[in-house]
């Protein structure tokens, strides 16, 4: 006996499918409570049985920035930063895109593998795992934000009114970003496992091609177009712009970044749904 | 009466062996060509795309092919066959799991597929927060699994450590509260494989009462099972698969019988090579053993009232006095039965306490009722008492015990012990 009345049961055909395959949101959709779950599970697990729990969220970024701090800020060199801005501020604002961004290139490009029992036991969208990864990293940033507002309001550095349509604009691209890369690595993973071998070193390659401990602006005009094809170059500027009024208002560089990210997100997309249906069986 | 599922023509190929087996030929020419070609095969298969390369040998198997079946609304389906003859490709196939390389299916109806019991658990979280977690994955939404919460806790009995991390559990624990989510799953259809398959008696006696309640509330299950008995109780109708093919379609008895008695030639028979004899058991040289059935088929799968057969053939190449030629029956477990020689019999040892050059055949019958269902093995010894022993074979052939009609089989439970007499029970009133 039950209280609602039973939906009409759906029909689904399951046939080999060719070409393109869809992307199918409709089932994404059906599935969504899945990602909270997942979410919840890789929160919950992460922090399970460390002394420090979520003060882990924490200190990294400011780790990073203290370390920074005293190699780039005349202790080895005095790397330059965009305008008039104490360089711990200018870091950190940066590690907050970059942290979501390395969540998304380490667990995210191994959501597939370390789930292999999931994926060849039971059926829902394989979508879900690395988007579950790369949300996941929100809590992080969202901690680490609370540490920049902290470091903003001592640095008596209040963000401008743009703050309120660029700082979601940034984040969003920031997700996308991260979601697109993240799709084309896990998915690549599940046949190559190169890619978990290759990341430390990709991780690194690319946090010295993006503006994190530097600015921009040390490259010429020409090499700046060229430079602008990194997607995180453009969110991390983007992000220190929106908060802290610096660097310049989006413009042709950030706009070639979030052209480049969208591309990554789109392309993933098609390469994951088209591999999705493989899978189960090369895992 | 509706149709739940349709299947249509399905086939699935795998391909077997090492992706890279390259260079087979050495040619240097042929290397430097191969790879040239390298980094096209390369961007290839990302896409998921094989280029035609003669170098490569991809061995194909079709784990399915061309499999197809109706299955009505509420109906309880059985699908039963060899190890490898493709049943859990087809449920993985239905479960949207894997996808068929042809074929469709037409599945009307929420599918809760029950492929492994306690998917996605994770060791670190509690007992609580793993029923969601799994609940959720199983494809049930959280009001549903709050709704069942309270049962599903009743039925793992694991009430007093809902809070502990799930690493802590005994398997037994583990296994009960896995089952438990998984068996308050509410869909049309339910797809189950095998998870009676492990646990104690009592976790299968109780998986058995669930599914058994689960068929009569009036859902479509599709059942996969080693355990005859289990079938027999839950399904109206089964199928036999053997080698990726549906071979028959038939009411549960009859596809039993067909799937019982359809045994390999070479099942059920292990034949000596000349390599595998130690040259020590000369002039004693083992050939075949054999178990036959009722009816003198040599198989491995037999049945518990039924006589079974032992023979054991073998040669003589010089005579031989004193000779014994017996065999060791044990359970898969490791645990003897008995054992038994042919010339036990005093009269019969007299008899032939020589044994001339030649080839002979040891044979004796073993009554039904005797073993109790599940998997023996048979070894061999053949000695001279406290003289010399010739040949021995510990593990030379299992075969398989089903209990169909043995006593008490009505109660679809695991009896203890390797035997199942059929006692003559009387009872009377005082």
């Amino acid at each position: 006996m039950t209280e609602l009345t039973k939906p009409e049961p759906t029909t689904v055909y399951i046939k080999a499918s060719s070409g393109f395959a869809a992307l199918n949101l409709g089932d994404l959709w059906r599935y969504r409570e899945l990602i909270w779950f997942m979410i919840w599970r890789d929160i919950k697990v992460r922090y399970k049985q460390t002394a420090l729990g979520a003060a882990w969220a924490v200190l990294q970024p400011v780790m990073n920035m203290l370390v920074f701090n005293f190699l780039f800020n005349g202790g080895v060199t005095k790397l330059p930063v965009d305008g008039d801005i104490p360089y711990p501020l200018f870091s950190f604002a940066a590690l907050l895109p970059w942290g979501l961004f390395t969540t998304a290139l380490n667990s995210a490009s191994r959501s597939l593998t370390s789930n292999t029992n999931m994926i060849t036991k039971t059926y829902f969208p394989r979508l879900i795992l690395p988007m579950s990864s790369v949300l996941g990293g929100l809590l992080d940033f969202a901690i680490a934000f609370v540490i920049l507002l902290g470091m903003m309001f001592y640095y008596n550095y209040l963000p401008g009114w743009e703050v309120l349509w660029a700082l979601p604009v940034f984040l969003l691209l920031s997700i996308v970003t991260a979601l697109g890369v993240a799709l084309w690595l896990s998915a690549i993973n599940v046949q190559y496992r190169d890619v978990g071998y290759a990341l430390p070193f990709l991780t690194q390659f690319w946090f010295f091609l993006t503006p994190v401990v530097y600015s921009s602006k040390v490259f010429s005009e020409q090499w700046q177009l060229i430079y602008a094809l990194n997607p995180m170059a453009g969110v991390v500027n983007g992000f220190r712009w929106a908060l802290l009024g610096i660097g310049n208002p989006p413009d042709l560089f950030v706009g070639i970044s979030a052209v480049i990210s969208v591309i990554i997100l789109l392309t993933g997309l098609v390469y994951f749904k088209n591999m999705e249906r493989t899978f189960a069986d090369t895992i | 009466m509706t149709i739940a599922i349709k299947v249509e023509n399905i086939s699935k190929r795998y391909k077997i062996g090492l992706a890279s087996q390259r260079f087979q030929y050495g040619m240097l020419r042929d290397v430097l060509v191969d790879t040239a070609k390298a980094p096209f095969r390369f961007a290839a298969s990302l896409f998921g795309k094989q280029l035609a390369d003669p170098g490569r040998n991809a061995d194909y198997i079709w784990a399915l092919k061309d499999v197809s079946f109706d299955l009505e609304e509420g109906k309880v389906l059985g699908i039963i066959g060899r190890n490898g003859a493709g049943k859990s490709t087809l449920l993985k196939v239905l479960s949207r799991v894997t996808e068929p390389t042809r074929g469709a299916v037409t599945v009307r109806g929420r599918v809760g597929s029950l492929l492994e019991v306690g998917t996605g658990f994770h060791p670190e979280l509690t007992g609580r927060e793993n029923i969601y977690l799994n609940g959720a994955i199983l494809g049930m939404k959280r009001a549903e699994i709050e709704k069942n919460f309270d049962e599903i806790v009743a039925f793992s009995e694991v009430e007093q450590f809902i809070d502990t991390p799930v690493k802590r559990y005994s398997s037994g624990m583990y296994l009960r509260l896995a089952f438990a989510v998984a068996a308050h799953l509410e869909p049309e259809i339910l797809v189950v494989d095998e998870v009676l398959a492990v646990g104690d008696a009592e976790f299968q006696r109780k998986c058995l009462g669930k599914m058994n309640d689960v068929a009569a509330q009036g859902r479509t299950v599709l059942f996969v099972s080693h355990n005859m008995s289990a079938i027999l109780r839950l399904t109206q109708d089964a199928i036999v698969m053997q080698k990726g093919q549906l071979v028959k379609r038939a009411p549960t008895a009859e596809a039993v019988d067909f799937y019982l008695a359809s045994g390999q030639a070479q099942a059920g028979e292990r034949i000596w090579g000349a390599d595998e004899v130690p040259a020590q058991s000369a002039p004693f040289v083992p050939l075949s053993l054999r178990v036959r059935d009722a009816r003198g088929t040599v198989a491995d799968r037999l049945r518990s009232t039924e006589p079974i057969t032992l023979e054991m053939e073998y040669r003589l190449d010089a005579p031989v006095t004193g000779l014994r030629v017996g065999i060791y029956l044990g359970t898969v477990r490791g645990e003897y039965v008995f054992t038994s020689f042919d010339v036990d019999d005093p009269t019969l040892y007299e008899k032939h306490s020589t044994r001339q050059p030649g080839h002979y055949v040891s044979r004796a019958s073993l009554p039904g009722d005797l073993l109790n269902e599940g998997r023996y093995i048979l070894g061999v010894n053949a000695s001279s008492f406290g003289v010399k022993r010739y040949f021995m074979d510990e593990n030379a052939l299992a075969f398989n015990i089903d209990p169909i009609g043995a006593p008490g089989i009505q109660w679809a439970e695991q009896r203890q012990g390797p035997i199942r007499p059929r006692l003559n029970w009387v009872i009377e009133k005082v």
